[in-house]
């Protein structure tokens, strides 16, 4: 855990009143009792008093806060609901948080053009909830979705268990207005398929609040699906597992949903949530098909068949929307669950080529004994994203330790075999020292620079998602004495 | 294949400007080309393509013919259906110019299918960003950037992409005698209902849609939209692709607008042709500065922005002018990736 640094009480009262000259003094936070709710987002381990928080109700507002901490050369950290799992909205000691909490009107629903115009503070589920009347929703579904929004999802490009087949934000997102560091409104993407010039809103997304600061969201809605049915399939073997679902795609199919857990896993879920696993199977398999009642009834027959040649153990349909949700409900309370039988668990969130899967999943096996402690994996199959829970207790003396060389080691595995540090949680500052295993010094520098493209005083959430050279000098140096990466900065969450 | 690299970096270390070019089939779209010819076709060759990973990666040279006949073995394609505009086109030079197929609004455009890439920039390093997986959020997405960015931020050398499976079925409906505004419509309630349209075409009174997908989704979205039947359209939405349809032909210039897709008639006294669920629309019209701001000013009201897409005095922008701070943006991505200004000068703005 990274010490939390002391706020320059002097400083404070400057930026405060500076800010209360231009806003509503009900905009804007600076006594501790009052910004202490924003000292983390979901990566509470690291925890870090704001120096002023501010609340704006308007894009003047937004403006206005921009251009006092240009003036007196303050950081801004940008916040939505704090659900993020990296820490990108983890406040500085000599910053300005900017939540986006009263910016959360639905501007409009337009039906016949299939698109929704809102704040950034809305919430994801809420655009769903509002199309819902019209039969269209927003596809991205990430499992916070009741609480997050979607200024935190245009930040993380979030996915959720229905990408394969529905896409990431950056699908689904249409255009962003964003008010830039500099002071300008500027529009990217449009109401158009396409905008002139280059595609700055696809670099916006998943730029973790870096770049500037979205006022307002145009999404996508897509028809809501008449009907979902779920496979779910037994394995004898992870590899086996893994094969079939190279064979379900081989086949021309692309699931709603492809969902893998292994042993460990289903049977630390099922005592909480009784979903009816087959607690014998190495892997489990959930399958989803959607879409009108004949096209899930020809889908589903097509699966079965596949994963039967496939060789799975055991093959069970559901027959209800209730049993449907039951299938699902083990993969959905993963986490809740690991929590429920270990004092801590750290959640990782690599992806993997999906052909790598067995091989992975193997040396994650040896890991466990290598660090002493136990690995529970969930996997979005389709796409290739882990999430592998490795449990442990922090009040046993080592136990945090080795659950952050676990994670490192899992991280570096991930880049080893042609995958990525991160799916769609985020670098943030958790995996900030990763990026240096992943990118090397020229491809940082070309990141710097997209950085200084939108914000050349470098003011928007500074020293996150992106690491200097110097930092990974440091951490290759002590890379080589260590022998092992050093992971200081994990959560215990 | 390291050799040409090293090639293209020479040449690019020489500092003198470079227009990168495959297949040259699209040397007629943008602004102007400047500078010494960069033939990529020498870098050519599929390096990995796993059909079960849903992902091919390919050298920029490859001919996207090479590709799609490869993916097309095993029952798949690139869903952004690109334009090949003559026989060379490369992978490089889809990826690059930015432009997609019919199928563009129901399955997605160039950079929604772009998932890594490795980049030779203006100070001759080579650059790796995103991989071979589709969930990626490490580092700032620079591959999807590169994507319609013209060669101007660099020579792109391998790209991943994602593909899709073929439909098991494609069905084309006719309907005669539908007027713009009624095509219009029906375009955009049709996409607000789970139906798998995966192109349309309107013009001169005549609605073309394409179906794909599932046996029992095509045969439903028949019964359920009416209209007369096609047995064999391909031919038909390679025409429009490729542009060889009647309304393509002639010397008249041609502007792409590209608009929301709900906007009535664009009534602009000229032939048009209507795309992507109206998202997309061809004019025949001169390319001349009064035209040119004539059908930017109505297109701009419209939520939308005009290409001179082939054809014209390109003297008179061939893009949409930019608001300032994005063009100021826009100069600093080019300043970081190209200090220099080698790549592609002044292809795009």
């Amino acid at each position: 855990m990274i010490p939390s640094i002391p706020v320059d009480p002097e400083r404070r009262r400057a930026v405060a009143a500076a800010l209360r000259a231009v806003l509503p003094a009900r905009c804007v936070l600076a006594d501790p009792e009052d910004t202490r709710p924003y000292e983390c987002d979901g990566l509470a381990a690291y925890r870090q008093l704001p120096m002023v928080v501010t609340l704006p109700d308007d894009e003047a507002q937004v403006l206005a806060i921009l251009k006092v901490c240009r003036d007196l050369n303050v950081p801004i950290v940008p916040r939505g609901a704090g659900t993020g799992l990296s820490g990108g909205a983890q406040p500085l000691a000599d910053g300005v948080v900017i939540s986006t909490a009263r910016l959360n009107r639905i501007l409009r629903v337009e039906p016949y053009a299939r698109t929704a115009v809102v704040q950034p503070g809305v919430r994801n589920l809420a655009i769903s909830e509002a199309a819902a009347p019209f039969d269209l929703y927003y596809a991205p579904d990430p499992s916070s979705q009741i609480a997050c929004t979607i200024g935190g999802n245009v930040a993380e490009n979030s996915g959720g268990v229905h990408c394969l087949k529905y896409g990431l934000t950056v699908h689904n997102v249409l255009r962003v207005r964003v008010c830039t560091i500099e002071g300008d409104v500027i529009e990217l993407g449009g109401d158009a398929l396409d905008a002139p010039g280059l595609d700055l809103l696809a670099v916006f997304i998943g730029s973790e609040g870096m770049l500037g600061i979205v006022t307002e969201v145009t999404v996508k809605l897509v028809p809501k699906p008449a009907q979902a049915q779920v496979i779910m399939a037994s394995f004898d073997d992870v590899a086996t597992g893994g094969n079939a679902v190279a064979s379900v795609i081989a086949a021309g199919i692309i699931p709603a949903g492809l969902e893998m857990m292994d042993r460990t896993s289903s049977r630390m879920v099922e005592p909480f949530v009784k979903a009816g696993y087959d607690l014998d199977a190495a892997a489990i398999l959930l399958c989803e098909a959607d879409g009108t009642a004949l096209e899930v009834a020809e889908e589903i027959a097509r699966m079965t068949d596949v994963l039967r040649d496939a060789g799975a153990s055991a093959i069970t349909v559901s027959q209800s929307e209730a049993e449907r949700l039951r299938f699902w409900s083990g993969r959905k309370n993963a986490f809740p669950a690991a929590g429920r039988i270990s004092p801590d668990y750290y959640c990782m969130d690599g992806t993997i080529p999906r052909k790598q899967l067995a091989h992975v999943l193997a040396r994650i096996e040896e890991m466990e004994t290598t660090f002493g402690l136990r690995c529970a994996n969930v996997f979005h199959a389709g796409d290739g994203n882990m999430h592998p829970l490795i449990l442990f207790d922090a009040n046993q003396p080592g136990e945090l330790d080795r659950a952050e060389a676990f994670g490192a080691a899992i991280l570096a595995l991930c880049v080893e075999v042609g995958g990525t540090i991160t799916g769609e949680h985020g670098v943030g500052v958790e995996k900030i020292d990763s990026m240096c295993v992943q990118f090397g010094a020229k491809e940082l520098d070309a990141f710097f620079a997209v950085k200084r493209a939108f914000d050349p005083g470098m003011l928007l959430n500074p020293n996150k998602a992106i690491p200097t050279l110097q930092r990974c000098a440091e951490l290759g140096r002590m890379r080589v004495t260590g022998g092992a990466l050093p992971f200081s900065n994990l959560p215990r969450f | 294949m390291q050799h040409i690299i090293d090639s293209f970096k020479d040449r690019v270390r020489q500092g003198r400007p470079l227009r990168i070019r495959g297949g040259g089939t699209k040397d007629w779209y943008g602004q102007r080309l400047d500078g010494d010819v960069l033939d990529t076709r020498e870098y050519t060759g599929i390096v990995d393509y796993e059909p079960t990973e849903l992902v091919i990666t390919a050298r920029c040279g490859t001919p996207l013919a090479e590709i799609e006949a490869e993916l097309a073995q095993r029952g798949q394609m690139l869903a952004f259906e690109p334009p090949h505009f003559g026989a060379g086109a490369t992978l490089g030079g889809a990826i690059a110019s930015g432009l997609s197929g019919p199928r563009r609004a129901g399955s997605g455009a160039v950079r929604d299918f772009v998932l890594g890439c490795a980049l030779l920039d203006g100070k001759g390093d080579v650059l790796s960003f995103g991989g071979q997986v589709m969930k990626n959020v490490a580092g700032y997405d620079v591959s999807r950037l590169l994507a319609g960015s013209l060669g101007t931020l660099g020579l792109l050398l391998d790209v991943s992409v994602k593909v899709l499976p073929r439909a098991p079925r494609e069905a084309t409906l006719v309907f005669d005698g539908v007027a713009e505004i009624d095509a219009i419509r029906r375009l955009n309630e049709w996409a607000g209902r789970p139906l798998p349209i995966s192109a349309s075409c309107w013009h001169d009174g005549v609605l073309m849609v394409r179906l794909s997908g599932a046996n029992a989704a095509v045969d439903a979205a028949i019964r359920s939209l009416g209209g007369d039947v096609m047995p064999d359209c391909a031919g038909f939405w390679a025409s429009v692709r490729e542009q060889h349809h009647a309304f393509f032909g002639g010397d008249m210039p041609l502007w792409r607008l590209s608009v929301p897709s709900t906007v009535g008639a664009i009534v602009l006294g000229s032939p048009q042709l209507i795309e992507w669920g109206g998202a997309q629309r061809w004019l025949r019209a001169p390319g001349d500065a009064a035209t040119a701001d004539r059908i930017r000013a109505t297109v701009r009201a419209a939520g939308g922005h005009a290409t001179l897409f082939r054809g014209g005095d390109k003297s008179i922008g061939v893009f949409q002018p930019l608001a300032p701070p994005i063009a100021r943006i826009h100069a600093r991505l080019k300043a970081g990736f190209d200090p220099a200004g080698i790549f592609n000068p002044g292809r795009m703005y």
